[in-house]
This record gives structure tokens, sequence and C-alpha cells, in this order.
């Protein structure tokens, strides 16, 4: 015996290998270096989730119960697949082509994308999907109790609930890991198909290799088994061709309808041509599933105590034989068979739940942030808790209905849900008329005669619904009774809950369809879910309309200018061998013009423009759309350029501004130098002249002490000239070295004007000061502070021409800072010069000139400006007068 | 031959120098140290050379000397231009207007007593 622990074990690592499988194929997927991982034989495998664990146990009981009608669930798939290939085909190139990621995004899409019809299909597609999720954890959790009881010496019976419970989890948790890693565009999980079509192989080995033993090691080959199958009850039940078309169409809908399906079908399918292999793979994979389960059926019924249970005769016949290795086999069998159910199952809900009804409650709900938040991040969350949602669902509905009905039966319970899409798909896809008001009808009426007659009364008399209900309908009246409607009784209750849901399906569908009049999305989805394969042969051709060469020169002179029409035109003629300008308007032509046109105005608005000239066709709603989109791009793409052409008129502003400002410092170095030359020339001149003459010799001492003379007071100019342009270019350049200290202004006034005094020592001035006023201590460079009122003082007593001159020294505090103003009674500064006066060499020409060089008042600027103060004329004083500000107290600099 | 000269110039010592050195060789020299009354003195006693600073207070020396030029009584009067700012583009400048003679500060004595007897014809 198998101990349970062990059992544990091997589903755990099982389970760690599909994870591996699946994880290395995404890595590898995604550098795209393994080509067999697209082949059909992975597309046939993976399709193989039509067999769930209902197949592979259920169908031995169902064989036990029924005979061969069991055949009816793999008879609708094959005839789907080998007859309808071409519907499959359809179904394929549609969800290609308008990028289809569920069964819901099909019908809405399809009915004028309309996501109410969205949100019933999702809901339609959850409620059936809950009991066949249900019946896949009651499977496993029944195969888990087969072995506990058959190792209950050995080890602890686990409880069925908890069992069930830990199998949900773990499903979920997988489902999560590698349905939701990342969000594809498309929908595709490479990874987990893989994994599934591992899955396949193992459960297709596990039933041959149950029914290779059964055949060959139980019974004496396959004559034998024969004459047993033949000798057993089962081949004696009579064939009722009624349930047998119904059932076996149910199994065909099913396989269309089915959301996992649907999702492995059409939305995981990468080549369209993999369906041609799986057309014929497919089913010999159904026959190979279902060889063996009437020889399992017959030996499990001679060999196993009456009263076993034949849904699981695949697990307990080989235990019974003590085959633990092969019932270990059986056991991954239909462990695979009903993880890769739920898997698929729930990512293909989940897609749905949270496209359907999570992102839109969640964009209605929260506008602002849609628009710029990270969409992705909600996207990929919702469907983590879809699938966690929709696993719950099924233990929900396993522990609600204890987990004992037979399993087909439930699993025909949904599929008679999943069946009621078929209407509204199959009438969307072939059917132009079908309208969205057709399509929800027909949902509602089948999906609630569904629950009412079939899902409702599943959960057992006074389950959900009372047992005189059933026997007597509502409020007694008779012919609503849930299983003989419309007062047909003595019908089978599935195929009775069958027929009634989707004859009212689809004559609501058709009622409401011809009723209702199509919008124009619903009509442009219609045409090209319906014209899916016409799409590319009309697409680019123009029919010969009653377009005129001329017309269409016109119109192509507007977009690529007389001269490019012209041109393009006589080419085209000169192709088809036509003399002059104007081709034919063939076909070809037409087609070429319009890809010349798209170049430049993109492709849907030439597409509309050349489709009014030709007349042949009508601007489509979404060759409108089209257009608005590519009219909006234009304009963001010419407000871009606008934009950087203003950048650029900017820069060249600003370039100009530099330039000119360039040009008039250069301007003005060219006028200070010459200045300079002009400063120093002058005094050499003098010196150069009188040295020569006292070189001469031959004079009187008083001459030569004359001529001495002025050779050295223009030295000294020149000293005093090359002293000022030191300090001036220190001043400018290097900064000044401040030495702060507190110091009294009065101070420096004074020495101020002691140190002035030696200007013209022969003129007296009248000196006015106001002793209180400059009673002040100042913090500031007291040196620096003293040479600007000594420049003051100095220029006044150089230029200053009144006859009596006055000097009036004025100081007043105003906050933090303090103001000097000196003024004296001469003629003032003409109000052409004040602009000019601190500018260097910008000495006023005066008649008495006191040897300056002019470039006094410059340096008293770039002194105030580093004492943090200013220096200003003032005018209307009645003299010159100067303004000097500063800080009462300055902070040294950091 | 006459042997006037006029010194307009406002640098007194640079027209003390100019003054000595022509008095000594026998010149008789007058000075103006503006340009304002450059044409009335010339016309009340015509000199025989003019020396011409360039940068006069008021009115530039090539001020005075277009005025001069475009006087018909004055247009051949020889004129020294002297200038401080040794740039060549004074000195082109002068020579458009008419300049006689045009000679850069600092100069030798000798260069400029030869000029002025050059210009004067002696």
């Amino acid at each position: 015996m198998v101990p349970f622990n062990i059992l544990v074990a091997v589903c755990l690592v099982y389970v760690g290998l599909l994870f591996l499988v699946a994880f290395l194929v995404e890595r590898r997927a995604n550098a795209r270096s393994l080509p067999w991982l697209r082949s059909p034989l992975i597309y046939t495998l993976s399709l193989s989730i039509f067999c769930t664990a209902w197949t592979f146990y259920g169908a031995v009981g169902y064989a036990v119960r029924s005979g061969w009608e069991f055949m009816t669930i793999y008879l609708g798939p094959t005839l789907v697949f080998v007859g309808w290939w071409w519907v499959l085909r359809k179904l394929v190139r549609i969800g290609k082509t308008q990028r289809v990621t569920s069964i819901a995004d099909l019908i809405s899409s399809r009915y004028g994308k309309s996501n109410m019809l969205g949100v019933i299909v999702t809901v339609i597609s959850v409620v059936a999907a809950t009991p066949y999720i249900a019946l896949q954890l009651q499977s496993v959790t029944l195969s888990f109790a087969v072995f506990a009881s058959a190792a209950a010496d050995g080890g602890p019976v686990p409880d069925k609930a908890a069992t069930a419970l830990w199998v949900a989890v773990g499903l979920a948790l997988f489902t999560v890991l590698f349905g939701t890693r990342n969000l594809d565009s498309n929908e595709r999980h490479l990874g987990v198909v893989t994994a599934i079509a591992v899955e396949a192989v193992v459960k297709l080995v596990a039933l041959v290799a149950v029914g290779v033993f059964v055949v060959w090691g139980l019974a004496g080959g396959p004559a034998d088994m024969m004459a047993k199958i033949n000798a057993s009850a089962l081949s004696s039940w009579d064939l009722q061709p009624g349930r047998w078309a119904g059932l076996i169409f149910l199994s065909a809908a099913a396989v269309l309808c089915l959301p996992r399906m649907f999702q492995v079908m059409v939305v995981e399918n990468v080549d369209e041509r993999h369906l041609a292999t799986a057309s014929w793979a497919f089913p010999l994979y159904l026959f190979l599933m279902c060889l063996f389960v009437l020889p399992i059926a017959v030996a499990g019924l001679d060999l196993l105590p009456p009263g076993t249970n034949p849904d699981l005769f695949v697990l307990t016949l080989p235990l019974a034989q003590g085959q633990d290795g092969l019932a270990m086999l059986a056991f991954l069998g239909g462990f695979s068979s009903a993880t890769s159910m739920v898997i698929v199952a729930s990512i293909a809900l989940a897609t749905m739940v949270s496209n359907h009804i999570v992102m839109p409650l969640w964009l209605s709900l929260r506008p602002a942030r849609a628009v710029s938040g990270d969409v992705r991040r909600i996207v990929l969350l919702s469907r983590r808790l879809a699938i966690g949602g929709i696993v719950a669902l099924g233990y929900a509905y396993f522990h609600l209905s204890g987990g004992s009905a037979a399993l087909a039966a439930i699993g025909l319970i949904s599929f008679v849900g999943a069946a009621q899409i078929l209407p509204a798909m199959l009438g969307g896809i072939f059917w132009r008329g079908a309208t969205r008001v057709g399509a929800v009808c027909g949902l509602l009426t089948g999906a609630c005669v569904w629950l009412y007659s079939l899902y409702l009364p599943s959960f057992g008399p006074d389950g959900v619904i009372s047992a005189r209900l059933i026997a007597e309908g509502p409020w007694g009246i008779g012919w609503l009774r849930p299983q003989a409607l419309f007062g047909v009784g003595g019908m089978d209750p599935l195929i009775h809950a069958m027929f009634w849901s989707l004859v009212l399906n689809a004559t609501a569908f058709f009622t409401g369809s011809i009723l209702t009049f199509p919008g124009p999305v619903e009509r442009v989805q219609g045409a090209a879910f319906v014209n899916v394969f016409d799409g590319e042969v009309s697409a680019g051709g123009w029919v010969r309309g009653a377009a005129t060469a001329e017309d269409l020169l016109i119109l192509s002179q507007r977009i690529l200018g007389g001269d490019g029409a012209l041109a393009f035109f006589e080419a085209e003629a000169r192709m088809q061998g036509k003399a002059g300008p104007l081709p034919d308007p063939t076909p070809g032509f037409v087609g070429a013009l319009e890809r010349r046109l798209s170049g430049s105005v993109g492709a849907a608005t030439a597409h509309a423009m050349i489709a009014q000239t030709v007349g042949g066709a009508a601007v489509s709603v979404e060759d409108l759309m089209a257009v608005a989109n590519e009219t909006a791009q234009i304009m963001e793409y010419s407000a871009r350029l606008e934009a950087q052409s203003e950048e650029l008129t900017r820069t060249a502003r600003q370039l100009q501004l530099a330039n000119e400002k360039l040009t008039r410092l250069s301007a003005q170095k060219d006028s200070f130098l010459s200045q300079i030359s002009h400063e120093l020339r002058t005094p050499m001149t003098s010196i150069r002249a009188f040295s020569e003459i006292l070189r001469e010799g031959d004079m009187p001492p008083a001459m030569v002490r004359r001529h001495a003379t002025i050779i050295h007071d223009e030295a000294i100019r020149l000293t005093r000239l090359l002293d000022d342009l030191l300090n001036l270019s220190v001043l400018e350049n290097a900064g000044m070295q401040l030495t702060l200290g507190l110091v009294s202004l009065q101070d420096m006034i004074d020495r101020a004007l002691v140190a002035a005094a030696q200007t013209r020592p022969e003129r007296s001035f009248a000196v006015y000061r106001d002793p209180a006023s400059e009673a002040l201590y100042v913090t500031t460079d007291a040196d620096r502070l003293t040479q600007v009122f000594i420049n003051l003082i100095s220029n006044a007593r150089k230029y200053c021409a009144a006859p009596e001159p006055e000097l009036r020294i004025a100081v007043r505090q105003r906050g933090g800072r303090v103001m000097v103003d000196v003024v004296d009674n001469g003629r003032g500064i003409p109000e052409d010069s004040q602009a000019l006066i601190f500018e260097k060499f910008a000495r006023l020409t005066d008649e008495t000139r006191a040897g300056g060089a002019g470039l006094g008042l410059a340096i008293c600027r770039e002194v105030m400006t580093a004492l943090g103060g200013s220096i200003s004329y003032l005018p209307g004083q009645g003299g010159t007068a100067f303004r000097v500000t500063f800080p009462l107290r300055l902070q040294a600099a950091a | 031959m006459g042997n006037h000269v006029l010194v307009i110039e406002d640098e007194p010592n640079i027209v003390e120098a100019i003054r000595f050195i022509l008095m000594r060789d026998g010149w008789d020299v007058s000075t103006l140290s503006d340009g304002d009354r450059a044409e009335d003195t010339i016309r009340s006693r015509r000199p025989d050379v003019v020396i011409l600073d360039v940068m006069l207070p008021g009115r530039s020396g090539l001020e005075i000397l277009a005025a001069l030029r475009a006087d018909a009584a004055t247009r051949s009067l020889p004129v020294l231009m002297l200038t401080a700012k040794g740039q060549g583009r004074d000195r082109a400048e002068a020579e458009r207007i008419g300049a006689s003679q045009f000679m850069s500060k600092p100069f030798s004595n000798t260069e400029i007593l030869a000029s002025v007897r050059a210009l004067a014809g002696v």
C-alpha cells in the first residue's frame, strides 16, 4: 500500500515539475528560441483540457450506469473538429483580427462592444463553471480518500473537506503565479499551455496503461475482453435516440462555448494552421481516451465488490490488484485532468471577470487616476483576486453540495449552461442581422430557463428550491414546473432543460434581432466578424467606380502639390502604356494612389478621401474615427513643431543679445585701450620734449629748473594714472579684500578732508558739517570708504568753480543704511553727462586740469559696490552733489 | 616766406614744449587751448603752419580740419595733426579729410621742427 504521505509528496513533486516546465518555457519563449513550442502538437495536447477528471474517472462510471451513452461526450467534439473545423477556423481568425481575449470579449465585441453583454456572458460562464470546478475538487478529494482508506492502517485519514481546501488553495496559487505573471496584450500564456500539454500526455498514458493492464493483464487479450463486454449487462442498454442526439449536440456546443475551451482553442492559438493538425489529432486523442473505458468498467464490475463507486474504478482496480505503481500513475492522471481544467478555466474566467466587471467598475469609480495611473497593476491585481474568487466559489459549491452527486451529472449541468452562449456566438459570426438586443434577450432567456429548470434543482430536493415547487410548480401553476415546462412532462430532466433553454434562447435571439436595428459600431463589427475571410481580398481593391482620372488628379494636387501629382499620374499612365498625363482609373492605379496619399495624410484619411471620390464605398464609422485619430496626431505634431520653432526663435534672440553684448564689450575694450593710450602718451610727450631740450644743455639754471619741474609733475601724473588703473583692475577682477572694523564716521570724514586738502591747496573751502549726525559707528572697511570720501572732496576742490567755494556734508541714517551727501556750490554736472560720470575716463573736460585720469568716480563706484552700498549723483542740489549709501553693519562675506 | 605757426592744443605742458622748440628756431608761435575760435584766429592772422591736436575739448581736431578744408581760403593751409591715441584709424581719417602731415605723440623735437620747416617750405 502506498502511504498517504508519499502520495502527497508525489503530488507536490509533480506540481513542482509542472511549475518548472511552465517557468522554463516562459523564459525561453521570451527569447523565442524554442520553435517546437509553437508546434501544432502542443496546441492539440492543450485542447485535451476538454477531458477533465470527469472524463478520466467519470466516463467509466457513466459507462457502468448508462452503457454506451458515455461515447456521446467524445462524439460531440469529434464531430465539431472533423466536420465543423471551418467554424473553428472562423472563430480563430476573428479572435486574431479582433484581438479577442475571451468568449465574453468575443460576444461583447461582435455586438457593438457592448459591455452589458460581456457582463452577461461572464456571469453565465462563472455560474456554469462553478459546479465543474467543484467537480474537479471532488474527484481529487475522492481519489485521495481512496488511497487514504486503502492505507488506513499506516497513516492518518485526511479530512475530506480539508483535502479539498488544500487542493483548491494550491491550484489557485499555481494559477495566479503562472496565469497572471505578466499582462500580455494577446492574453497568451505559453508556459501554462505547455504545462497543460504535459498533463495531457500524463493522463493519456495513465488511462491507456490501466486499460492495457485490464485487457492484457486481467483478461486474456482483446478477444477475451470483447467476449466479456458482450456478456456483461452494459452492452444490453437500450439506445435512446433522442437522448443520444441531445447529448452529442450538447458536448459539441460545449467544446465551442466553454470558456476554457475557447481560451486554449482561440486565445492561446499561435498559428491558424495548427487547427488543421488538431482536426484529426484531437479526435484521435479522444478516441484513445475512450478506448479502454468499457473494458475497465466491465472488469471493475467483475472483480470489485458490489457497491464500489464505479467513478473510481480507474483507481480502485489497480489498487485491488496490488498494482501500486499503476494506481499511482492513474492517480496522477486524474490529478492532471483536474488541475489542468481548474487552471485554464480560472485563467479564462478571471480574464473575463477582470475585463468586463472589475475594470469597468474601477474606471468609472476612479476616472481621474484611470487616465494617468498605471492600470496594469490594477488589472493584474483584479485578475489574481478573480482567480482566487472563482476557485473559492468552486470550493463553496463542493462544500454545499456535499460532494455526493455523480460526477457526470454535474458536468452535464455545466455544459447546458455554457451552451446558452451558442446562439449568440454562431449568430454573431454567420448572420449580419444579429443584434445586441437579440443577443441580450437570448442569453438572458436561456440562462434563466437553465437556472430554473436544471441548475437550482441540481442542489437536490429542498436544496435551493423546495420539492413541492418542483412537483407542483410555483403557486401551483402546473405548466411552470421546473422539470416539466409548458406541461411537457416525462422527459429526462437534462434533455428537458437543454431543449427548452436553447429553444427559448434561440427564439428570443432571432426575434430580438429581427425586431431591432443594429447601431453603427455594431454594424461595423458585424461585418468584420461575418466577413472576416473576405477582409484581405477586398481591403486594398477598389472597384472601378464613377471617378474619372481627372477627379483623382484634382484631389491629389491638393495633397501632393501640382507638380508632384502630375508626375505621379504621368508615370502611372506610362506604365499603363497610355500617352498623356491621365491613366485609366483601374483598381490597381487607385490602390497605388491611395498608398501614395497615405504617405502624406495618413492611411485612414487617404482611404476616406479616395472613397469619397471613387464613390464605390461608403465611409464607415471606423474610417471616420481613424481620420479623427490621424488629425489629432497631426495637430499634436504641428503643436510640437510650433513649440520647437518658438524655442529656436528664443534661442536666436538670446544669441543675438549675447552677440550685441559681446560687440558692446569689444567696443568698450577698444575705447578703453584708446583712452589709456591717450592718457599715457600725453604726459610722456611733455616728458620726452623737455628731456630732449634739457639734454642739449646750455640753458640758464632757472629755465632748467622750470623744465625739470614739468618733467617731474608729468612723471607723477603718469604714476598716479598707473596706480588708478591697477586699483580699478583689482577692484573689477579679483574682488576686494575687505578689512572690516567698527569705525567712527566722523573720524573718516575728518581724515578725508585733511587728505583732500592737498588737492589745489591754494583754494580755501568753507566746509559745513553736522557733528551730531556724524556721531555714528559703522562696521565697514574704513580705508576704502575714506578713499571714496577723499575722491569726492578732491573732485569738489578741483572742479568747483564758485568764487567762494563751499562744501556741505550731510549724514542721515535710515533703517540699517547710512547716507552721506557731499554737495558743493559749483555749476553742477550737466544733465546729459550725469549718466556718464561713473564710467572710466569719463572726465568732463575742464579747463582747469587737476591731473586726474578720469578714473576716480569709477573707482568709487567699484568700492561702494564692494562695501554693499552705492554711489549716485543727486541732481537739483544747486551744485555738484553725490550721495554715498552703505550699510551700517556690513556682514563679512561667507 | 612767413614764419608764423599756430598751435591748437589743450595740454599746457605740451604747448609750452612746442613753443620753446619753435621759438628757439626763430618761429613766431601763437597758441589756442581749444578749437572754438580756430577759424577766427586764422582769418585774422593767417599762419604759415597749423599744429592741430586731434583730441580737444569742444570741437575735435578732425572737425576743425574739415572746416578748414571746406573753406577755399584755407584749403591749402599746411596742417600738422597730432594725436596721442596712436590708432591707425585716426591717421586714416585725418589723411582722408586732408591733413598735410600726421604725427603721433610723443614726438621727437627734431622731428616736429623738421616737419614744420618742410610744411612752411623753408
